[in-house]
């Protein structure tokens, strides 16, 4: 049973290379039905191999299967394998599954558009990318999924290439994420040195042996790795602009899965972590509570009705990260978890919405659209619940349990946290009253014709009505309500159990943080109540938010002027100093040709006399060398 | 006389010396008759492949790092040069690589000779052209590599010469000078060599043997070896090209023909780094140990300077041929580590950049077919007027940013890793910075190309060509692209394809260099 663990990556990779020859000819809707179908299958490979593990206890709760040597050279040896192991396969089920779902939202979502079974070649194919990224049994093979997820999202973004913001977000992104991946070959390269291997089972294995500074070395690269991935600071300026792609793209790749693959490689190689000194895994939390506090004050001033959700992408993220800092990778994986519920289901609700609304995604255009769009509204409201940490919605349990452990690390830490978990609830609040309460504006004197917003039909309210279903209940993953009710903490266990943080806090000190946090929520809903749907107060949006703190401009300044600089004058260097010294050179030798041209006088004793001497000044230098 | 035996006496002079029958076959020719020319090239060049795969079917990879089919005979006594050729797991990719892309090259030219037209004398020169690589990859005694070298150099020359674009004049001149410049260097470094190592023999073996004994005997001056490395370090650093030596390299290729383009890139520029590991790392271990730093040292430069090159680019060509100093610093970079790991990521990416770069040379050579310009800005939105040509592109440019399952990525990756840990006579400190620089070169490859690929193939198409009907693939470049195309995929796939091959040899090479001090 466990051997099928092959059958889970090939599935979209044999419908990726089906569509590649076929596609065009099977057209809409077949192309889409395939796609999903394949994916639905590695869903249930997936569950197959689940269930096959759930039989196996502890120790043996791990499966190595060996495809084949990839390479071998010089004392180097990697080979393409699958891990299946409680960590692998809990994503392996969750991006298959919401994968399916989406698959199916976009046959409605894609349609009539002319490049349809091209949108499914690049699904079924970051699918298969995104599998071998969680299921590979060594850092060589995750890279490779690394970098093909990378590549299918560059596509996906791209994926209306005519126009040149598209186009340009893509490479933005691909660039940027290559900046993080240079910390995460470099950490190869260290883990190699160091363990002389790069399969998980020897690098984890012998991780309690590595050096601190080298462990230390490795986590921080990785997580350099895993920042540019999971969008965080410095490097999370990609994501907003990955919005370019088509919304199921977003929801797929840029909010429940992809952009968690940073998340996972930490919690992969936590031993490592364990390892470093103290003040690495502190890093990873500052980081990520900093870029959660961030984004979140982004979010709250944007009017892109996507942008809001990716902004809180990037700070929903930033929580995991607070959580792998604090040792709570349980809480990260759990947060992930519902994290890709709820944040696939606003954004398959904000597509929903998109197309309902005609392709507008302006908020302040919208308004009212609970009552064109019931089904829409309703699950959106579930998924805004969820994010707000309104209990007893999924997104409650995980972030109380990230905010517990962050408070036993360091309670400036959960402070933070507890304040970005106020904006959240705020900023969403916000999006929910635009979009789908209040006064109707999408006919105003520049669009007085306007149609009216409808319903989607019902591949696309199918998985909105699922996915809210599962952002409702996924808080039962893991309960805390002791150890019994700790189904992911005791279904991880074999993977993280050694490295994970035990939580210390009395019960009554828990209750109580649970209450500010639940506290927190209930006011920014609150204040977002009066603002945006009473009108009691001003809004305040201050233009440097919405224009996210001027990073990414000030980024885009430098690269357009000193780095532009550099390279121009790199061109302009290569043109005149060096090809001008090769020209110099050439024209020298013309120059002294034409001087040298009257030795060349035709007389014979010239001749004899410059050979001659030749020969002497070579005979002296030799016997001046010749030692006997 | 039974089969294997005449291949094992005449297979690899058959597979080297066919095209060259074939040119002089093509001179008898009547001019006119050019659809008999083209056969009779191509076919030239098919039988020398066909020889070819029976030498190489008939190799044995299980001793790969031996040299095998070794035939010496007597040659130019009075200098004691010999015919010795004969190939080991270091020559087999290349010569692979080189009896693929010949007729290849012919196909894709087929119905498009460029300018001034004339096949026969285009064909003859790509013929030659076949024989000098083929011959420099087999060559086992120094003059004999030397005349195959130098053979090379005169069909570019012409093929640039002639065929080439408005600048063709300076560019070949520059071609021709500048490797000649080497070249004179470099034979004044072998026959060094050959008075140093006892001066009976050029035979690489020989000398190789020679210098070690003359080391073991302690009596040969460290500053000797250095100087007569240097000589060769010139002669293969400007073919390679290394920084500062590669601004022949830009002119040339802009202004060459595109099947010019393409065996340039694809074979002529390995002609260098397979010199470096062949000749001078073989022969003068010790005098490479005290070179590989600096080597290093340019290796990594020029994968920085060339990537920053590219992004100023304004010419799709040029910027290829940029990106090759790039690509070619990591192959200088696994040859400097001078580790087993370090020379086989080297030879893989040798073969990989000779697919990918041959590849989108030949693309560039089929935009300027259709566009009639090769000016970034003037380009765009190719995917809406010829999508497969564009993703075609695409996929070629993703090989070329390094993309794991792809080629390009085990010439890349490893010979980063291989700076991790240098030989042992070498610094680590150093090595390290140059693997840490290295690595993020990769950064910009990913910045230039992903550039290119956006103003060409994104977009939509510029006015002056928004009416213009672009014709897409055509089926002589199908049957050109296809085997390149499928190689970058399968050997991304199953690297261990050629690391099974070169692994003996340069495990030998690699643990001489683990032994110094």
């Amino acid at each position: 049973m466990l051997d099928l663990v092959w059958l889970v990556p090939a599935l979209p990779l044999a419908g990726f290379l089906i569509l590649v020859v076929l596609g065009r000819r099977m057209g809409e809707p077949g192309a889409g039905w395939l796609a999903t179908a394949m994916c639905g299958g590695a869903f249930v490979a997936s569950a197959i191999v689940m269930a096959g593990l759930i039989g196996e206890q502890g120790e043996n709760r791990r499966h190595l299967l060996t495809l084949f040597e990839w390479m071998k050279v010089g004392g180097f040896r990697v080979e393409v394998g699958f891990l299946a192991d409680p960590l692998s396969i809990t994503m392996a089920l969750f991006i298959t599954g919401i994968g399916t779902l989406i698959h199916l939202y976009s046959i409605s979502y894609m349609h009539g558009d002319p490049k349809f079974s091209k949108f499914f070649i690049y699904m079924n194919l970051f699918v298969f990318s995104m599998l071998m990224l969680v299921l590979g049994s060594n850092m060589l093979v995750t890279f490779l999924g690394w970098e093909g997820v990378g590549a299918c999202s560059y596509l996906l973004i791209a994926f209306w290439f005519s126009k040149d913001a598209n186009a340009s977000a893509g490479k933005k992104a691909f660039v940027t994420n290559r900046i993080g991946d240079w910390g995460f070959m470099c950490a190869m390269f260290l883990t190699f040195a160091t363990v002389g291997s790069l399969d998980y089972s020897v690098v984890l294995e012998q991780a309690p042996l590595i050096a601190p500074a080298t462990a230390t070395a490795i986590a921080l690269l990785l997580f350099l790795g895993a920042c540019g991935k999971s969008a965080q600071l410095p490097l999370f300026v990609w994501l907003p602009d990955a919005m370019a792609g088509p919304t199921p793209v977003s929801a797929l790749i840029h909010a429940a899965t992809m952009v968690t693959a940073g998340v996972y490689l930490m919690t992969r190689v936590s031993p490592i972590l364990t390892q470093s000194y103290d003040w690495a895994p502190s890093i990873i939390a500052w980081v990520g509570v900093i870029t959660a506090l961030f984004a979140a004050t982004i979010a709250l001033a944007q009017t892109d009705i996507k942008k809001v959700l990716a902004y809180s992408t990037v700070s929903q993220l930033g929580f995991m990260f607070l959580a792998i800092g604090s040792g709570a990778y349980v809480a990260a994986i759990f947060h992930m978890i519902t994290h890709a519920f709820f944040k696939a289901l606003l954004f398959l609700g904000a597509g929903s919405v998109i197309h309902g609304m005609h392709d507008e995604q302006d908020m302040r255009r919208m308004g009212n659209l609970k009552k064109y769009m019931p089904i829409t509204a309703a699950t959106f409201i579930v998924g805004w619940l969820a994010i707000a940490g309104v209990p007893p919605f999924a997104g409650f349990w995980s972030k109380d349990e990230i905010l517990l452990s962050a408070y036993e690390k360091n309670p400036a830490l959960w402070f933070v946290g507890l304040v970005t978990a106020l904006l959240t609830a705020f900023y969403m609040s916000r999006q929910v009253f635009m979009v789908f309460f209040g006064e109707e504006r999408w006919r105003d004197a520049d669009h007085p014709d306007a149609p009216e917003p409808h319903e989607s039909p019902w591949k696309m309210t199918l998985p909105l009505v699922v996915l809210a279903g599962l952002a409702t209940m996924a808080g039962i993953l893991n309960l805390p309500f002791g150890n019994r009710t700790h189904f992911l903490e005791r279904w991880l266990e074999p993977v993280v159990g050694e490295s994970e943080h035990t939580v210390t806090a009395a019960a009554s000190a828990q209750i109580g943080l649970a209450a500010l946090a639940v506290a927190g929520s209930l006011v920014g809903i609150a204040v977002a109540y009066r603002i945006y749907y009473q009108r009691k107060m001003e809004p305040v949006e201050p233009a440097i938010m919405a224009q996210g703190w001027k990073y990414d401009t000030s980024i885009a300044a430098f690269m357009g002027g000193p780095g532009r600089e550099a390279f121009e004058a790199t061109a302009t260097f290569d043109g005149t100093v060096i090809d001008g010294a090769v020209n110099g050179v050439a024209t020298l030798v013309r120059g002294s040709g034409v001087h040298l041209r009257k030795v060349q006088n035709g007389f014979v004793r010239t001749y004899a006399l410059g050979v001659a001497v030749g020969v002497v000044a070579l005979l002296a230098y030799f016997l001046s060398r010749v030692t006997f | 006389m039974d089969n294997n035996e005449f291949l094992t006496e005449w297979g690899l002079t058959l597979m080297v010396f066919l095209p060259l029958a074939g040119a002089l076959l093509l001179m008898v020719i009547p001019k006119a008759q050019e659809q008999m020319i083209k056969v009779a090239a191509l076919g030239a060049a098919l039988a020398s492949g066909a020889v070819g795969v029976a030498v190489l079917a008939n190799f044995n990879y299980d001793s790969s790092e031996k040299l095998q089919f070794v035939v010496n005979r007597n040659w130019i006594e009075a200098i004691h040069a010999n015919y010795i050729v004969g190939i080991d797991g270091l020559s087999v990719p290349l010569i692979a690589l080189t009896l693929l892309i010949t007729p290849l090259v012919m196909v894709y030219s087929w119905n498009h000779f460029p300018q001034p037209h004339n096949p026969q004398a285009f064909l003859i020169l790509m013929l030659v052209l076949a024989t000098g690589m083929l011959g420099t990859f087999v060559a086992q005694d120094l003059i004999l590599f030397f005349v195959f070298f130098e053979v090379v150099l005169l069909p570019m020359y012409f093929m640039i010469g002639v065929w080439g674009g408005e600048q063709r004049q300076y560019a070949s001149i520059k071609f021709f000078l500048y490797t000649l410049f080497g070249s004179a260097l470099m034979i004044v470094s072998f026959l060094a060599l050959f008075f140093v190592a006892g001066g009976d023999s050029f035979s690489m073996v020989d000398l190789a043997q020679g210098v070690a004994d003359r080391n073991a005997a302690g009596n040969l001056a460290m500053i000797t070896q250095v100087l007569i490395f240097g000589g060769m370090f010139m002669g293969f650093g400007i073919k390679v090209p290394m920084f500062p030596f590669h601004t022949w390299l830009p002119d040339a290729h802009t202004q060459a023909p595109t099947a010019g383009s393409v065996i340039l890139a694809a074979v002529l520029l390995k002609l260098g780094t397979y010199g470096f590991i062949r000749v001078a790392l073989f022969i003068l271990p010790e005098a490479a140990v005290k070179w590989a730093p600096y080597i290093g040292a340019l290796a990594v430069i020029g994968i920085i300077y060339g990537a920053l090159g590219c992004l100023a680019q304004t010419d799709m060509k040029r910027l290829i041929a940029f990106s090759s100093v790039a690509h070619m610093g990591f192959v200088m970079l696994g040859i400097a580590s001078l580790t087993t790991f370090g020379l086989n990521a080297a030879v893989f990416g040798m073969v990989a950049h000779g697919l990918i770069t041959g590849m989108l040379f030949f693309l560039a050579g089929s935009v300027k077919d259709r566009f009639h310009t090769l000016e970034i800005k003037r380009l765009g939105g190719l995917l809406l007027q010829a999508p497969k040509l564009g993703w075609i592109l695409g996929f070629c440019i993703m090989a070329s940013l390094g993309l794991p399952g792809l080629a390009g990525f085990w010439g890349e990756f490893p010979a980063i890793l291989s700076a991790y840990n240098p030989a042992p006579a070498l610094s680590q400190e150093l090595f390290r910075t140059y693997m840490v620089i290295a690595a993020f070169g990769t950064v910009l490859a990913a910045g230039y190309l992903l550039w290119l690929f956006q103003r060409t193939a994104f977009g939509t198409p510029s006015e002056e060509f928004a009416d213009v009907e672009i014709e897409d693939v055509r089926v002589s470049e199908w049957i050109a692209w296809v085997p390149l195309l499928a190689l970058i995929l399968v050997l991304g796939v199953f690297p261990n394809i050629i690391f099974h091959v070169t692994d003996p040899f340069l495990t030998v090479m690699g643990n001489t260099f683990a032994g110094l001090k």
